[in-house]
């Protein structure tokens, strides 16, 4: 019996021999791919590790900045202006305000940066340095910050008060080890005597390194660097993504439940489905133009507002919202429209009752992707004068304003290198924190949403 | 899908009309644009301003360049258009033309200081002394060798004049659209190129021989100084072109070359030694005087003594500033509404 080989039996060895055969190459080509996909995540964390170590290292330390705390006298000799006009004695509110411009009008001529100096020496009584040189260690905001202590209380006068006043870009590129502290004299920014001084305040303890809250608060600033602050930025971007989510999420919404529920399917909105597919690949510097063209040439609305903004962004999410939302409502099982529309609904409850509200995780994930992606956005923005300098912060949508990733893209032009290279990856990181937040936002409400669906 | 159509049209006539109503009252925020030398000084300005006279809003101040700004000013009159241009260079015959031609009829020239273009190279490079006719012969797309124009052949600076450093030839100059190029070519193209003896040849020629770049060694920035100093840390043979107050900003990695002998400071360019200096100035659009509210306190403010005068704010920021005579005489000018001519 062992003689005799069948011929299918046979046939059967020699395919299990060549299966043996190849498995090892099998085996080996999987190992490979297993190994390039490792490799290749690996690579891609390895680059993000690079980026967000580089941005870390270089902008967490300008989010604790040198501050000088001192005695200041508000003296009554210096402060001008007189006392505060009182309401009562105006007729009408008119000229009551007419009165406190020109009372504060005075009050700022007055000479503040004589009140810091004396503050300042009163602090280092045995050190023999110049007005002008004594003058360059603290911000030269810092007159502005003591008019405004005395703004907000002007019982102030005459008494004297412990303030904590920012230390100049120079004093804190100095400190920070910034500069080359081995350069020459005439290659520092800061006189000798001034540098002096800072490192003794610095070690009795009248500099300290201080959370830099104003980074948050100010807006931002040319004449003071070192007061310059991010609030400007981020109201504009808010402003903007107010803007976006208003018109972007009900039009993107409700032309995609049209196109997908609604609208006849012939060449029309085959076209339509084309266009709106190619919109999504529109380099968004595009939109600019057409902002600029549109919105403030032909409709007339400022430059450098964030409704303008809002309306270029808005354009650029559109395509993103729409196509999520015709996929999302594509994915809803048509058994549940059947079941609706057998139990005697009409179409519209069909869709608004049950098709719909199916859809909004994916509508909701897809808007905050949108709108993180317009948060990010800085070239169309560009073109619309959102890139002008800008110091008040934006009351409204109508206000000039810029945006967080313009703001980056400013400080990372400013002269003043050693300082606004820490600033601007500070403002990097606090844009980065924005994401993630959004991100962390849609996630959450996606699981949510999920679990209730 | 005439219904999607009649409701689409209805949408955006809506939009149209709310923002309109919106945006009923006036602009109470002066636009400024233009030189990129110019906005650190015109932002400063701009900020303390806003300090000074808290009844105004802060005036915006975008870049763009010299060009950009001026033609931003000449697009029309009207609250969507530019109030103020930021300018380093003299708006030239053309450029009024074209502001005439849109109705902008009142140009109004102020100038409120100077600055001089530095040459500057990483800090640990040689030390160069430059003369106009060095850099025409490194940056010219054709020089005279011999008597005849041929393609540039020079690689290396000490190839030009034994006296410069063994160094190879980078050059990042600033791009057409600044005005600091326009200078450049004035003070120091052409002033090299009249040293360098070009033969004989008709005006065009000479022009296009004195001032068109090469290509391979030369790089034109069209953006702003940053751009210029990244070149210069990627490539340590470069040298590149900067203003007074940029350098004076980053005295701690560049280094600065004379021209002609002078090493560029405050006081050389003051005295007028330093050869390669220009006024800085901006362009005020007379139609809005007194419809957008504060243009007037901002000239005011902008030419007083704290600000561009002699020991003001601006003088710390780099600018060189120009006699308080000159100064109040501008203002005059301004006042009276005197207009700018070519």
């Amino acid at each position: 019996m062992t003689d005799t080989v069948l011929p299918g039996a046979a046939a059967g060895a020699q395919n299990r021999e060549r299966v043996r055969k190849s498995l090892t190459r099998r085996h080996r080509n999987e190992t490979l791919f297993r190994w390039a996909g490792i490799l290749s995540i690996a690579a891609a964390l390895g680059f993000v590790a690079i980026l967000f170590g580089m941005i870390l290292s270089k902008g967490l330390p300008s989010f604790w900045q040198s501050t000088v705390h001192f005695e200041a006298y508000f003296d009554p000799e210096l402060i001008q202006g007189g006392p505060r006009p009182e309401r009562a004695d105006f007729a009408s509110p008119a000229d009551h305000q007419q009165a406190v411009n020109t009372w504060q009008r005075a009050v700022t001529m007055s000479n503040w940066n004589k009140i810091v100096e004396t503050g300042l020496r009163e602090a280092a009584p045995d050190f023999e340095i110049e007005s002008r040189d004594l003058l360059e260690l603290v911000t030269s905001a810092g007159r502005f910050q003591l008019r405004d202590i005395y703004f907000a209380d002007p019982e102030v006068l005459g008494q004297t008060v412990p303030v904590s006043i920012l230390a100049s870009a120079n004093t804190d590129n100095w400190l920070k080890g910034t500069i080359d502290r081995s350069q020459p004299d005439e290659r520092q920014q800061l006189a000798a005597t001034t540098r002096a001084l800072a490192d003794q305040f610095e070690e009795n303890g009248t500099i300290s390194f201080d959370f830099a809250w104003h980074i948050f608060t100010n807006v931002d600033s040319r004449s003071a660097p070192a007061t310059a602050g991010l609030a400007g930025a981020f109201m504009g971007s808010l402003y903007m993504m107010i803007v976006v989510i208003v018109l972007a999420v009900p039009i993107g919404v409700a032309s995609a439940v049209y196109l997908e529920e609604f609208a006849p399917k012939n060449r029309l909105t085959d076209l339509i489905e084309v266009n709106i597919n190619n919109l999504a690949a529109v380099p968004s510097i595009v939109f600019g133009l057409l902002g600029a063209a549109v919105f403030i040439n032909y409709f007339g609305l400022p430059r450098s507002a964030p409704l303008v903004g809002g309306l270029v962004l808005t354009l650029m999410t559109l395509p993103t919202i729409i196509i999520a939302t015709r996929a999302a409502l594509r994915a809803v099982p048509p058994s549940l429209r059947q079941a609706a529309l057998g139990l005697g609904a009409s179409h519209n409850q069909t869709v608004f009752h049950h098709v719909l509200p199916m859809t909004y995780p994916g509508v909701l994930t897809a808007t905050i992707i949108g709108v993180a992606q317009a948060l990010g956005e800085t070239a169309p923005l560009l073109l619309i004068g959102m890139s002008a300098f800008i110091a008040n912060i934006p009351a409204g949508p109508l206000d000039s304003a810029t945006a967080l990733p313009v703001q980056i893209y400013l400080w990372q032009g400013n002269e003043n290198r050693n300082f606004f290279e820490a600033r601007t990856s500070a403002a990097i990181i606090v844009l980065l924190g924005l994401m993630l937040l959004l991100n962390a936002i849609a996630i959450f409400l996606r699981s949510r949403l999920e679990k209730r669906a | 899908m005439k219904t999607a159509l009649y409701a689409s049209a209805a949408v955006i006539a809506l939009a149209a009309f709310g923002t309109n109503a919106a945006y009923a009252q006036s602009r109470n925020t002066i636009q400024i644009a233009g030189s990129s030398t110019v906005l650190p000084f015109a932002s400063i300005v701009a900020e303390e301003f806003a300090n000074a006279f808290p009844d105004y809003n802060a005036p915006n101040v975008a870049g763009g360049g010299s060009g950009g700004g001026k033609r931003q000013l000449c697009e029309g009159v009207g609250e969507a258009t530019l109030d103020i241009a930021n300018s380093s260079s003299k708006m030239s015959a053309s450029e009024l033309e074209s502001c005439h031609a849109n109705g902008v009829t009142d140009v109004r020239e102020i100038v409120f200081g100077y600055d001089g273009i530095v040459f500057a190279t990483g800090i640990n490079q040689g030390d160069f002394a430059l003369e106009p006719v060095h850099l025409y012969k490194a940056i010219a797309a054709q020089v005279p060798v011999d008597g005849e124009l041929v393609d540039n052949p020079y690689t290396n600076w000490s190839e030009i004049d034994a006296s410069l450093p063994d160094q190879g030839i980078f050059v990042a100059i600033p791009g057409t659209n600044h005005g600091t190029r326009e200078v450049f070519d004035q003070r120091v193209l052409e002033a090299g190129c009249e040293a360098a003896e070009l033969p004989e040849m008709d005006e065009d020629a000479m022009e296009a021989a004195c001032l068109t770049p090469r290509q391979d060694v030369v790089v034109e920035i069209a953006g702003d100084y940053t751009e210029t100093l990244a070149r210069l840390q990627s490539n340590p043979e470069a040298v590149g072109v900067f203003g007074l107050s940029f350098y004076d900003q980053n005295r701690d990695t560049l280094k600065v070359a004379t021209v002609s002998g002078v090493e560029p400071s405050l006081d050389t360019i003051a005295a007028g030694d330093y050869p390669v200096s220009r006024p800085l100035q901006f362009y005020v659009k007379g139609a809005h005087v007194g419809v957008i509210p504060g243009i007037e306190d901002y000239v005011a403010f902008f030419l007083s003594e704290q600000m561009a005068g002699a020991g003001g704010t601006l003088e710390a920021a780099g600018l060189v500033p120009a006699s308080s005579e000159f100064l109040a005489g501008q203002l005059e000018a301004f006042n009276n509404a005197e207009q700018y001519t070519r």
